[in-house]
């Protein structure tokens, strides 16, 4: 275009790089705390008096925070395509049980039929059946074939509008888990065992080479010897990194020209379409990025737990996360993580032991874990009543439910320009 | 490839090849037709207004160009090339921008980032910048508001803004819907100028309006619906000075 374009000093180019200081200075908390974490308990916890260690083993194992970084995971997935895109979707513990299958078929010696097993750079021990295949691999295999499910699932669903986008997903979660109940007998052949599940996997080291393990400071630190049950603090490293590996890919995305696209589409599809945003590429998109994380976390729930059963991967779960994502702030990473956390705390840990000192207490039995899904309900109804852009909104809504709008009235009789 | 047609329109002093083309258009609305065999061209340089009564089918013709409805029958080109049945972001790709009906900007984003949507599949930054340069000092009241999010606006600023957020897209023809809605007197005027330098910039324009006289004022040219069919066209001046029109047409 051959215009006269006087230069003006309003353009800000601080934008971008604000935002990217502030991705970099998150990233060192993140793994600041996690390795804080790490830190007390390979090295503090042992040297901490019997009471003090005892109370932190009830109170806060090792174990929960691993199974909520599983919930992490899938949540910081959830949060692109609810968060970021505005897709509702009501089904996404399907993607977290065809991870957690995935990991059970490729490491595991379910597969009986092959007699002399499949090895590739696994830590199981040689000459069982089935295939074994290093669960770093596994993990990108899942993420892939989630993804991919993802966008055969979205492609024909994302046209439709929310609400009814909302209800296929609500199936696609139902029929999922449905099929790998039924999933014993395809045509005779056993695909995923049934009610029965899979179970046990193999024991997967931190790295496929190097020496089994070093010491450092009285603690054994496995490298690449199989981590049993108890090397939780192993599990925990890992489970951190895969994390950390998620809360990345989801901030800079965020920063990026699909982010934008992203937002755009969740505050206005039409207006979004008619700046030239590809609608249907970029919600597939959304779809298939949430779709791999939630492949990573069912990677990650099956090694945690060495086994996978269809029974775990229940509606609840779907709506579990998204309470998590609507509690902590959608679009908000960091909210999402708090709420993940604070949420699958409570539940695995944090009601059952305030259960028990109540019970102890006052002589009571109540069987406090029932109750978990009234205290969510109402946590969510709560949270829509008084705080409805969650504990820690994303700055974005914060401002616009907090500013009120300019009415036309005022337009009018101001009168200003 | 529409010579026929457009040889008989030099007759009101329209030349040369028109740069959009819309023959026979027809659109449903389910089963509703909202407009029923409309033809138009649009020539480069133009302010081409369409004007009518609610529900006329202005807008839905606007929609179907930038490829947000699909027509039922008829055919849009634009510079030759069929755009009819293309999706909104590849019509958007080949220099069609349209500022919604309603404005539609972006609330959450501060009017910094709605500009940047606006540029969204164009990948030379400096080209962007100097467009940038050049929406801002049309409105100048968005400069001042650069960082403010776009919903905290009054509905003028939203309308600049919206407009601007087209013009980021750097269109040769820019569509635009209702522009002057639910404006005082005094900002329609600000549009309306603005509307006038942009076409004198050089992108071509057309215009959707409910308020005919003030489009009128300002376009080349104009086509007048009524049901979704054409009632009428002709150079825009001559429209307004005729006193018949006006009363039977423009509802004044």
């Amino acid at each position: 275009m051959s215009l006269d374009t006087p230069k003006l000093t309003e353009s800000e180019p601080i934008r971008s790089d604000l935002s990217q200081s502030h991705t970099k200075r998150w990233a060192l908390w993140f793994s600041g705390i996690a390795l804080v974490v790490w830190l007390f308990y390979t090295f503090v916890l042992p040297l901490l008096g019997e009471q003090a260690g005892t109370f932190i083993r009830h109170w806060m194992p090792l174990g929960s925070i691993n199974e909520a970084l599983v919930w992490v995971i899938c949540a910081i997935g959830l949060n692109i395509v609810v968060g970021y895109a505005g897709l509702l979707d009501l089904g996404f513990v399907a993607f977290w049980a065809i991870g957690g299958y995935i990991a059970a078929w490729l490491m595991s010696t379910f597969f009986d039929q092959i007699s002399h097993g499949i090895y590739f750079l696994s830590a199981a021990p040689p000459n069982q059946h089935g295939i074994h295949i290093n669960w770093w691999l596994v993990l990108i295999i899942s993420g892939c074939v989630c993804a991919f499910a993802g966008i055969v699932i979205g492609a024909p669903t994302l046209r439709l509008k929310s609400d009814y986008l909302a209800l296929v997903t609500l199936g696609f979660g139902e029929i999922i888990p449905q099929f790998f109940v039924n999933g014993e007998n395809i045509f005779g052949f056993n695909l995923t065992n049934g009610v029965k599940g899979i179970s046990p996997l193999d024991n997967v080291s931190p790295l496929p080479f190097g020496p089994p393990a070093v010491s450092l400071g009285g603690a054994t630190i496995p490298i690449s010897q199989p981590l049993g049950p108890f090397d939780v603090g192993a599990k925990y490293v890992l489970f951190v990194l895969v994390a950390a590996f998620c809360i990345f890919v989801s901030l800079r995305l965020r920063e990026g020209r699909l982010g934008r696209a992203w937002l755009a589409i969740r505050e206005d599809e039409l207006a979004a379409s008619m700046m030239g945003v590809p609608l249907m590429q970029s919600k597939l998109a959304a779809y298939a990025v949430g779709a791999f994380m939630g492949g990573l976390g069912g990677v990650v729930y099956a090694v945690h737990n060495n086994s996978v059963f269809p029974d775990r991967f229940s509606f609840a779960i779907s709506i579990v996360l998204l309470a998590m994502v609507v509690l902590g702030g959608m679009g908000n990473v960091w909210g999402v993580i708090v709420g993940a956390l604070g949420l699958a705390w409570f539940n695995s840990t944090g009601l059952p032991q305030l259960g028990d000192s109540f019970n102890e207490q006052f002589g009571t039995d109540i069987n406090f874990p029932s109750y978990n899904y009234l205290v969510f309900g109402s946590i969510l109804v709560l949270m829509m009543l008084f705080r409805r852009e969650g504990i820690f909104p994303e700055a974005r809504t914060r401002q616009v439910l907090r500013e009120a709008e300019r009415s036309d009235a005022e337009e009018l009789d101001g009168g200003e320009v | 490839m529409t010579t026929a047609s457009s040889a008989g329109e030099t007759s009101n002093g329209r030349v040369g090849e028109p740069m959009l083309t819309v023959d026979d258009l027809v659109v449903y609305y389910g089963k509703v037709a909202a407009v029923k065999g409309l033809s138009l061209r649009v020539h480069p340089g133009e302010i081409v207004t369409l004007i009518g009564s609610n529900g006329a089918g202005k807008s839905t013709t606007l929609r179907s160009i930038s490829g947000l409805l699909k027509a039922r029958s008829g055919s849009i080109d634009f510079d030759g090339q069929r755009i009819s049945g293309r999706e909104g972001h590849e019509i958007v790709a080949m220099g069609i921008c349209q500022s919604p009906e309603g404005r539609r900007i972006f609330p959450r984003m501060t009017v910094s980032e709605n500009l940047d949507l606006g540029a969204y599949l164009r990948k030379d930054k400096e080209a962007i910048e100097s467009d940038r340069a050049r929406v801002l000092d049309l409105f100048p009241r968005l400069a001042d508001r650069i960082t403010q999010k776009a919903g905290t606006m009054s509905g003028g600023e939203q309308q600049m803004l919206a407009v601007a957020r087209a013009l980021m897209g750097s269109p040769r023809l820019l569509l635009l819907d209702e522009p002057s809605m639910g404006l005082a007197p005094v900002l329609v005027d600000l549009i309306f100028n603005t509307i006038e330098t942009i076409r004198d910039q050089g992108t071509t324009v057309l215009l959707v309006e409910q308020n005919a006289l003030a489009a009128l004022r300002i376009a080349d040219y104009a086509y007048v619906l009524e049901s979704g069919m054409l009632k009428m066209e002709g150079p825009a001046a001559a429209m307004a000075e005729n006193d018949d029109i006006v009363r039977a047409y423009l509802g004044v």
